[in-house]
């Protein structure tokens, strides 16, 4: 896990962090959003689901599951939201415009999975 | 939400005392569905004591408040001072904060800069996020449909009918704002303003500019 160390890299010995505390993911790291369809709240585009991307930052502090929030589950449980860089030729097969051209949007973590 | 509050439609320049005879102001058509369903949800969550009559329109002020001309003064704080600058990029809320702009809604804030060789455009796909601690209410446009499903799939184009032609060699960026980031789009500075207060820059940032629809301009600068 990545959770051994501090944001800036620096180890901090003994400190032992909880599940879903730390982010899992860091930038540069390549992603795909999940096809997932449940029932319920949520936050992520159809139009997203199963495109691969890069993390550009991690969004902090930790936000809630909106998933579970709409169920009122303890107001959901915190993980964090990334932001995630996804070029628009990825999304769009006869994109029209550059193919440096790309989309931005922030993807909790239960959505992404590592590639 | 509501009718107007402010009564009449029709443009002013208040050059003339205020007694012109007025035909009644009333309600003339009858409340469409969705009025009717936000005036029966609103009246169960009071009569249930979810909250009471006085924290909505404490809230509407608190909308009613925030207007393009808060962003505008951020952006010229930016322009001028490149160390709050660097703080507003590396936290929005926290450097809107310092000005004294409030995140009533607790919603976090990325500031986007454009610069000659990225152009940022903000959009919300799913409904209308907007960073209104900062710009209020959105335009229309922002929440219908044409502009959200647009905005992602041919942005170019849709920048090219607000009249903003972005070069081939320019990349563009559009944050498709769902969760609880929003966005705003810091404009590049125009050129010719080198001696220009805070002030007058302020007043060359608009609405659609920190939206990122149009780059601010010497030309059509006007807050609202």
């Amino acid at each position: 896990m990545a959770s051994e160390t501090l944001q800036d890299g620096v180890p901090m010995a003994g400190i032992v962090f909880a599940f879903g505390e730390q982010p899992i993911f860091r930038p540069g790291d390549a992603v795909r959003i999940l096809t997932r369809t449940p029932v319920g709240h949520y936050r992520v585009p159809t139009y997203l689901r199963g495109k691969r991307g890069t993390v550009e930052r991690v969004i902090e502090p930790a936000g809630v599951d909106n998933e579970q929030e709409a169920y009122g589950r303890n107001a959901g449980a915190k993980r964090h939201y990334y932001r995630i860089a996804i070029p628009m030729t990825e999304i769009w097969q006869d994109y029209a415009g550059s193919s440096r051209d790309g989309l931005r949007i922030e993807v909790f973590e239960t959505w992404l999975e590592r590639i | 939400m509501s009718q107007g509050a402010s009564g009449h439609d029709h443009p002013h320049d208040h050059d003339h005392p205020h007694d012109h005879p007025h035909a009644e102001i009333a309600q003339a058509e009858r409340p469409g569905y969705y009025d009717i369903m936000e005036t029966a949800v609103r009246e169960l969550l009071i009569e249930k004591k979810y909250f009471g009559a006085d924290e909505i329109r404490r809230q509407i002020e608190v909308l009613d408040s925030r207007t393009p001309a808060l962003g505008a003064k951020v952006v010229a704080r930016a322009w001028q001072d490149p160390a709050f600058k660097a703080r507003l990029l590396e936290n929005g809320r926290k450097g809107c904060e310092e000005l004294g702009i409030s995140f009533y809604d607790d919603t976090h804030l990325i500031v986007l800069e454009n610069t000659d060789t990225v152009h940022n455009l903000i959009v919300c796909t799913l409904c209308s996020c907007y960073p209104r601690p900062v710009l209020g209410l959105p335009p229309d446009w922002y929440k219908l449909k044409p502009f959200r499903a647009r905005a992602v799939s041919e942005p170019r184009a849709v920048l090219a009918e607000f009249g903003t032609i972005i070069p081939d060699d320019v990349e563009i960026r559009v944050s498709d704002s769902t969760a609880m980031v929003r966005y705003l789009v810091l404009p590049k500075r125009p050129d010719g303003t080198q001696d220009f207060s805070e002030e007058q820059l302020a007043a060359l940032v608009t609405r659609d500019a920190m939206i990122g629809v149009v780059p601010a301009s010497i030309q059509t600068g006007s807050v609202q």
